[in-house]
C-alpha cells in the first residue's frame, strides 16, 4: 500500500469520479443531487467538501462509499470500476478498503467499545485473536485504552466519535471518507477529533471529510466547494470548477 | 479470491461470534426474548407431556390385551338374558346353557391352524382353610394352562398330564387367595376345602390380570371371584361336583349346567388368528340357537386399540402442530418488529462490509436461539410434567426418546421458516435507506 512514487510523476489516483450523476425520483419528480461530478483524488489527499445544505455533499460521500450507486457515470476505486458492481461485491469493497465515520457515530449498541471497532474485521474474516490485538491497539491510539468494555451509551460524544475513528482504520483502508464527523460534538471534542485526523493524515492515510466549518478548508490540503451538485471549486485545480465540457 | 471467499462464509469461527453477538442481541431484551419464547416452550411442553401420557395409557391397554394372548381367541360361555321361559324354569329345570366339549372336538377337528385348547370350567363356592375361608372359585382347567394365558406360576408348580389324568386332588391358588388363605405360613403342601372336596396346594399363580379400560371389554361375568381362585385339573373338577351345578342365590336355588365356562383357543400363527375366529363364530352359530357365548379376540382388540392410538396421534398431532405455528407467529411478529428496530444496526453492518447473506444468517441465528432455546425449556418441562403426573396421579405415562427430540427439531425448525421472512427482510434494505433510518 505503501507509495513509492516520487514526487515527478503524478501518482494513480485513488479514486476517480467521470460525470457522476445521481438522480432521486419521486413520484414524477427527478431531484438531480449530483449532476456530474468530475474528481480524482490522490493518496494522503486530505480533502474537504464545502458546501450549502442540500448541494449533494453526501450523496456524493455515499457514492464515494459504496453505499450507493451513481444513477450515471463511472467511479473508479484503486483502478477498478466499482459503479455497477453487483451488492455482494460493493459490501466487500467496503469491508476491505473503505472506512467510514459518521455524525452520528453509528456505534451498535449491543457491543463494547472492543467489538464495535473488531466489526469490520469480523466481516473480512480475520481470527478472533488477530482482530482482538488490532482493536485493542487502536483504541490505544484513540485514547481509549481504559475504556476498551464500556459500551456505546457509558461514553461521551467525542469518545464514541473516537471508537468510530477506530472502527474505521481497523481493515487499514484505502480511503477514509467522514460525513460532518464534528457535526454533533462542542467545540473541545470537535478539535480532538480533527487532531486525530490530521495526524492520521501526517502517517499517510487519505481522508476525505464533508463538513460546515469554513476552518477545515485551512486545515486540510485540499478543499472541494459543491454547489447545486456540482463542483464548484477544487483547490487542487482551482479553474476545475469553470470547466466545460 | 474464490476460496478465500467460501472460508469466510462457512468458518465455524464466524458462526461461533455470529451466535454469540446473537445470544448478546437477545440479551439486550430478556422479557421480551423470554415471552416470544414462551409459545414454542409450551407448544413444545404440551407435545412430549401428551405423547407421554397417551402413550402411558394405550401401552396399560395394550399390555392387559397382549396378557390375553395375541395368537388366542378366547370364548366364554354367558348365562342367556332372554330366555322367555325363565320364569318357569327357575325352580324345576337345571338352566343348561354355554359351551360344550363337542364345541371344542369341533373347533380343534374343523377349523385349520388350531393348535392348542385350553378349557376351562368354574364352580363357585366357598374356599376353607382351617376355619379361615373366602368367596371364590374352583376352576378346572388342563397342565398347558400357565403358557397359553401367559400367567407365571410364582411359587412350586403347576399340575400335570399325568396329575389330570389320575385326576389327582391337586390345587393352585391365585396369588390373591394364597395371601388371604395363608397369611403367615407357607401354602404349599397345605390343604384347602370346596365343599366336601380337600385339595393339596401345589403351587401359587399370578392373579388373572385387571379388565383393560371400558372400552376393551373383556370382563366376564363375574370378574370380583376371579382373583379368588384355586385352579384344579378339569377331570379332578368334573368328579367332585358333577356337571349339575347348585347355587344358592337370592332365596332361591339355581341349577345349571355348564359343560365348559371359558375355551382358550390358540391359532398357530397370528395371520390366521382373525380368519379363524370367523370360522369359529360361524360354527358355534350352527350349534348354538341361543347367545349363549361370547367370543372375544384379543388380537383384534389390539388392533382397534393401535387405531385409537393412530387416531389420538392425529389430532395430538394436529394440536401440536396448531400450537407451535402459534408460537412461531409470535417469533415472526416479533421478528419484523426487531428488523425495523435495528434497521440502523443494519446499515452500519453493510456499510462496514457485511454482504446480504451475513445479514440474513445473523437474523436467523437469532430466531433458531429463540426457538431452540423455547424448544429446550419446553423439553425440560414436558419431561418433568408427566413425572409429576405420575407421582401424584397414579396414571402411567411413558416417555420415549424420540418426542423430545422430535419436539425440539420442530421448534428450531419452526424458528427457521417463521425467521426467514424477517431475515431476508432485513438483508433486502439497502445500506443508504437502512442507515438514514431513526
Ligand atoms: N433518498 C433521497 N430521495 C430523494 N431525494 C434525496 C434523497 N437523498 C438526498 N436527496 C436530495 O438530494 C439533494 C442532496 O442531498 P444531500 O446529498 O443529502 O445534501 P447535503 O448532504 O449536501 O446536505 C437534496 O436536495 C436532497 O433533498
Ligand atoms: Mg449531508
Amino acid at each position: 500500500m505503501d507509495e513509492q512514487s516520487s514526487a515527478a510523476t503524478l501518482p494513480k489516483p485513488v479514486i476517480q469520479l467521470k460525470g457522476v450523476e445521481k438522480h432521486y425520483t419521486m413520484g414524477s419528480i427527478v431531484v438531480k443531487a449530483l449532476q456530474g461530478i468530475d474528481l480524482q483524488v490522490f493518496p494522503k489527499d486530505y480533502i474537504s467538501i464545502l458546501g450549502p445544505s442540500g448541494c449533494g455533499k453526501s450523496t456524493m460521500l455515499n457514492i464515494l462509499g459504496c453505499l450507493d450507486k451513481p444513477t450515471l457515470g463511472e467511479y473508479h476505486l484503486d483502478g477498478e470500476d466499482v459503479s455497477q458492481l453487483e451488492d455482494d461485491r460493493l459490501s466487500q469493497v467496503r469491508g476491505k478498503r473503505l472506512g467510514f465515520i459518521f455524525q452520528s457515530y453509528n456505534l451498535i449498541q449491543q457491543l463494547t467499545v472492543l467489538e464495535n471497532i473488531e466489526v469490520p474485521l469480523f466481516y473480512q474474516g480475520i481470527s478472533e485473536k488477530d482482530s482482538r490485538e488490532i482493536a485493542v491497539d487502536l483504541a490505544g491510539q484513540v485514547g481509549l485504552g481504559k475504556r476498551l468494555d464500556h459500551r456505546p451509551t457509558e461514553l461521551s460524544g467525542g469518545q464514541q466519535q473516537r471508537v468510530a475513528i477506530a472502527r474505521a482504520l481497523s481493515n487499514d483502508p484505502a480511503v477514509i471518507l467522514a460525513d460532518e464527523a464534528t457535526g454533533n460534538l462542542d467545540s473541545k471534542s470537535g478539535g480532538d477529533i480533527l487532531e486525530i485526523f490530521d495526524a492520521l493524515n501526517d502517517r499517510g492515510k487519505t481522508l476525505i471529510l464533508i463538513t460546515h466549518d469554513e476552518g477545515m478548508a485551512d486545515r486540510t490540503n485540499r478543499t472541494i466547494r459543491l454547489k447545486d451538485g456540482l463542483v464548484q471549486f477544487d483547490s487542487k485545480s482551482p479553474n476545475a470548477g469553470g470547466q466545460q465540457h | 479470491m474464490k476460496i478465500d471467499e467460501i472460508k469466510n462464509t462457512v468458518s465455524l469461527f464466524r458462526l461461533k461470534r455470529s451466535i454469540i453477538l446473537g445470544v448478546k442481541s437477545l440479551w439486550m431484551h430478556k422479557l421480551r426474548s423470554l415471552l416470544t419464547a414462551l409459545g414454542i416452550v409450551f407448544g413444545v411442553c404440551s407435545v412430549i407431556a401428551m405423547l407421554a401420557i397417551g402413550e402411558g395409557a394405550s401401552y396399560e391397554a395394550q399390555q392387559q390385551i397382549k396378557d390375553l394372548g395375541s395368537q388366542n381367541i378366547i370364548l366364554q360361555s354367558i348365562k342367556p338374558t332372554n330366555t322367555t321361559t325363565a320364569g318357569e324354569q327357575e325352580r324345576s329345570l337345571i338352566l343348561e346353557y354355554g359351551l360344550t366339549f363337542r364345541d371344542i372336538s369341533q373347533i380343534q377337528s374343523t377349523i385349520p391352524g388350531v393348535e392348542v385348547t385350553v378349557p376351562s370350567r368354574d364352580v363357585k363356592d366357598f374356599i376353607w382353610r382351617l376355619s379361615l375361608s373366602v368367596d371364590g372359585t374352583a376352576q378346572g382347567t388342563v397342565p398347558w394352562f400357565p403358557e397359553m394365558k401367559n400367567r407365571d406360576v410364582i411359587k412350586g408348580r403347576f399340575f400335570t398330564q399325568v396329575e389330570m389324568e389320575r385326576r389327582s386332588n391337586v390345587c393352585i391358588l391365585t396369588e390373591s387367595l394364597a395371601r388371604k388363605l395363608f397369611p403367615l405360613d407357607e401354602p404349599i403342601g397345605s390343604a384347602v376345602r370346596m365343599q366336601r372336596s380337600y385339595f393339596r396346594v401345589i403351587g401359587v399363580i399370578e392373579d388373572k390380570p385387571t379388565s383393560a379400560g371400558s372400552e376393551t371389554d373383556l370382563s366376564t361375568e363375574d370378574d370380583s371371584g376371579d382373583s379368588m381362585a384355586m385352579l384344579i385339573p378339569i377331570t379332578t373338577l368334573a368328579d367332585h361336583f358333577g356337571e349339575v351345578l347348585f347355587k344358592y342365590r337370592s332365596g332361591s336355588f339355581e341349577a345349571e349346567k355348564v359343560e365348559v365356562h371359558e375355551v382358550t383357543v390358540r391359532i398357530e400363527e397370528a395371520d390366521r388368528v382373525l380368519p379363524a375366529a370367523q370360522a369359529i363364530r360361524h360354527m358355534l352359530e350352527r350349534n348354538h340357537s341361543d347367545s349363549d357365548y361370547k367370543m372375544t379376540v384379543p388380537l383384534d382388540l389390539l388392533r382397534r386399540a393401535e387405531r385409537t392410538k393412530q387416531i389420538f396421534n392425529i389430532v395430538l398431532g394436529s394440536i401440536a402442530a396448531i400450537s407451535l405455528i402459534v408460537g412461531g407467529i409470535g417469533i415472526m411478529n416479533i421478528m419484523l418488529a426487531t428488523v425495523t428496530e435495528r434497521t440502523r444496526e443494519i446499515g452500519i453492518r453493510r456499510a462496514l462490509g457485511a454482504k446480504r447473506k451475513d445479514i440474513v444468517l445473523q437474523f436467523l441465528i437469532e430466531t433458531v436461539l429463540l426457538s431452540g432455546t423455547g424448544g429446550l425449556i419446553g423439553v425440560a418441562l414436558g419431561l418433568s410434567i408427566p413425572l409429576i403426573i405420575s407421582h401424584f396421579a397414579e396414571m402411567k405415562t411413558i416417555i420415549q426418546l424420540w418426542a423430545p427430540v422430535l419436539a425440539f427439531t420442530i421448534s428450531v425448525v419452526t424458528g427457521v421458516l417463521f425467521g426467514i421472512y424477517p431475515a431476508f427482510r432485513a438483508a433486502g434494505l439497502s445500506p443508504v435507506e437502512a442507515l438514514r433510518h431513526e
